[in-house]
């Protein structure tokens, strides 16, 4: 809470950001407005994250022709407060090698970034209540999406300190899985987070929700040409190691991955933080790409402007938390060589290309046509490069392979002599 | 193999998001297993019946070929002399003792076919369950069937329609001889209050698949079949006309049973509601 008040200081408007909330100082009712809107938010996130694992288990569970959860409430509604009333009556069990307190620590590290994403979201439009008037969003800093990124980029750390403090060989490999797919996916992110920001001159998330408004055309999904979208989908699904990237958590190869050791409430809250992501990723999307709460309103209607993006905003962040479903149903997990391929060999020049691409045309109406050549170039450069590195084999290697043993001879070829004095 | 069909092969994954789709809108396979239950098979393993002849005599004559051939070891059966003034069985000896210790039996059936009298026979009960070691010891007087050749439906158990209907047929499908031509042929008795059950097809080619409710197996696995050996009438045009006839009639089947099971439960709620109003 404070630090959302901290980071509330009204900016200059050039710069973008600022609510306008504190434009005439702060007393005791601008407090109330922040708390209720810090409660608010906050109470619709955690009753959101419950309806998200409901909607996750159905929607999968519709998928593959079963039912799903159908006994706690009408369709099952109640089951994720079921689930979660479960969890906290568990006996919580600490292994005895680990590291007591980090292990305890982790958890909130996980949760904590999940819950201060959404502190950003715009999930409305500006209202006016008495002489007050204020942003429908919990927070507006002026490095919004920077706050996004350096979150997910902590996010990390409750990840890879569970699985290293649980002294625990699975953790351990599901967490160094999960901070190098993360580390490697994050570089893609933050380009195609930049595209978007060339575009609208600005890092505040108002602000680039408002440089999308007047119509569905100016959405950055249109004016980025759609890859920098595709990019940053790929790269928030790893980001969020969500199938069909959660080689973190593979059940079949890593007993449930970094959260292995962890039973009861601890437990629960990295499952929390899982899809409260699920659903602030979702909206960060929705804010990057699809206009945030923008759409057609029409004025004659009483109360339009309020509760209509809001509407608009609930609409497209649902219609993305359907995707990242649609996608853990149909895609097949990929091997750790090809996460890896993916990121580095593909994502990361694509988006690094697309890039230059958008710079030079924001720069100069025709820079991009100077900058095509440019990259179409370093583009089949690097796939020759690609084409010789993968058809090399370990013999033709200069250096020999670390950890391996270099035979001259084939091992098992039936003209080698059998040991003397066995 | 162009570049075109590369590209296609390794954006070949994208038609499961088509699948996944088609599969919101397609019937869910699950069965709400207490509520509903899925028709048991016609030769179902379940809870075992001591049969008895319509004269009320026991078929069982104690002679522990059940106990001898049971693998699992749960069957103990004591033999005694019939009384000469009132006997049990029309032979010589009766079973005095017949217990089945159901916490060891794994419902293999061997007593079953081991029996000489086809005294015992399994109906398709399998949901019951106890909470101490002693209640899974079924004695005679719980696995004798009643005056009317019903097996006993005891409180601990979920009978369903069906479950105790034909609990012997399954023994007519081969003769105990192993010789074709005595298949179907009723070697004791008629089952009390079923009469002679249809024999199951077998060498002799005799069968009533409606009577028996069995499925020829080349029909019901047709898909996983070498295209050769599908009966030519399965086959091609034919083929499909016929799949269709039989999933209409098969449709036309369930959506009468729903509607009866619909009613039946209709008229149970109401009775639940209103139960002092007639």
């Amino acid at each position: 809470m404070i630090a959302a008040l901290l980071s509330n200081v009204p900016a200059s408007p050039d710069q973008g950001g600022g609510d306008p909330l504190f434009l005439r100082g702060l007393n005791w009712e601008v407090l109330l407005i922040v708390a209720i809107k810090v409660l608010v938010a906050f109470v619709a996130l955690l009753v959101a994250t419950a309806l998200m694992i409901w909607f996750e288990r159905k929607v999968i569970s519709d998928m593959q022709s079963r039912v799903g959860p159908n006994r706690a409430g009408p369709w099952g509604l109640l089951q994720t407060l079921a689930d979660g009333t479960k969890l906290i009556f568990k006996e919580d069990l600490l292994p005895e090698r680990a590291d007591s307190f980090v292990f305890k620590l982790a958890p909130y590290l996980s949760v904590i970034p999940a819950v201060l994403i959404f502190a950003v979201i715009p999930v409305g439009g500006i209202i006016s209540l008495g002489s007050h008037t204020f942003e429908l969003q919990v927070s507006d800093p002026p490095m919004g999406i920077l706050f996004v990124l350096a979150m997910s980029g902590i996010a990390v750390y409750g990840v890879m300190l569970a699985g290293w403090s649980s002294g625990s060989k699975y953790p351990l490999l599901g967490s160094v899985r999960a901070s190098a797919q993360v580390i490697s996916y994050e570089a893609a992110l933050g380009m195609s987070v930049v595209t978007v920001v060339l575009v609208s001159h600005s890092l505040s998330t108002r602000a680039i929700v408002a440089a999308q408004s007047n119509g569905f055309w100016n959405w950055n999904l249109i004016r980025l040409g759609f890859l920098p979208f595709i990019f940053f989908m790929i790269a928030i699904t790893a980001e969020l190691t969500r199938p069909p990237f959660d080689l973190t958590e593979a059940e079949q190869e890593l007993v449930g991955g970094f959260h292995t050791e962890y039973s009861s409430i601890r437990f629960g809250l990295f499952f929390l933080a899982e899809f409260m992501n699920t659903i602030t990723m979702s909206a960060v999307v929705v804010t990057l790409f699809f206009g945030g709460p923008n759409g057609p309103i029409p004025h004659a209607v009483p109360g339009a402007t309020i509760f209509l993006p809001i509407i608009y905003f609930l609409l497209k962040t649902v219609a993305f938390c359907f995707i990242y479903v649609w996608f853990r149903a149909a895609l097949p997990r990929l091997r750790y060589d090809q996460l890896m391929d993916l990121g580095w060999k593909r994502l990361i020049p694509l988006t690094l290309a697309w890039l230059l691409m958008v710079a030079s045309v924001v720069t100069w109406r025709w820079g991009g046509l100077i900058m095509l050549p440019v990259v179409l170039v370093a583009a089949v450069l690097l796939t020759r490069a690609n084409q010789l590195g993968s058809g090399r084999s370990e013999e033709d290697a200069i250096i020999p392979p670390v950890g391996r043993r270099v035979t001259s001879a084939p091992r098992l070829s039936p003209a080698a002599p059998q040991g003397g004095d066995a | 193999m162009g570049v075109g069909d590369e590209m296609k092969d390794q954006l070949s994954f994208l038609g499961g998001f088509k699948l996944t789709l088609q599969h919101l809108t397609r019937p869910r396979v699950t069965t709400m297993y207490p509520e509903e239950k899925k028709p048991k098979q016609p030769r179902q393993h379940g809870r075992h019946v001591l049969n008895r002849y319509e004269d009320g005599m026991e078929k069982c004559i104690g002679c522990e070929l059940c106990a001898g051939v049971c693998p699992a070891d749960c069957i103990y059966v004591r033999g005694l002399d019939n009384p000469p003034d009132h006997p049990v069985s029309p032979g010589e000896r009766y079973g005095y003792v017949y217990e089945i210790n159901y916490l060891r039996c794994i419902h293999c059936d061997m007593c079953v076919e081991a029996c000489p009298t086809e005294a015992i026979t399994e109906s398709k009960l399998f949901e019951f369950s106890f909470t101490n070691r002693s209640d899974a010891i079924y004695t005679k007087n719980e696995l004798l069937v009643d005056d009317l050749g019903m097996p006993q439906k005891l409180p601990w158990e979920d009978w369903r329609e069906g479950d105790d209907m034909m609990t012997s047929g399954w023994m007519r499908a081969t003769s105990p001889s192993g010789n074709a031509a005595y298949e179907g042929e009723v070697q004791w008795s008629g089952e009390l209050g079923y009469g002679v059950r249809a024999p199951e097809g077998g060498q002799s080619g005799r069968r009533d698949d409606e009577a028996t409710g069995s499925k020829p197996l080349r029909e019901v696995l047709e898909a996983h079949l070498l295209s050769e050996d599908i009966p030519l009438a399965h086959r091609g045009m034919q083929g499909r006309v016929w799949r269709a006839k039989m999933g209409a009639a098969r449709n036309k089947r369930k959506m009468a049973d729903t509607r009866a099971r619909r009613l039946v439960q209709r008229a149970a709620r109401k009775t639940a509601k209103s139960p002092e109003q007639d």
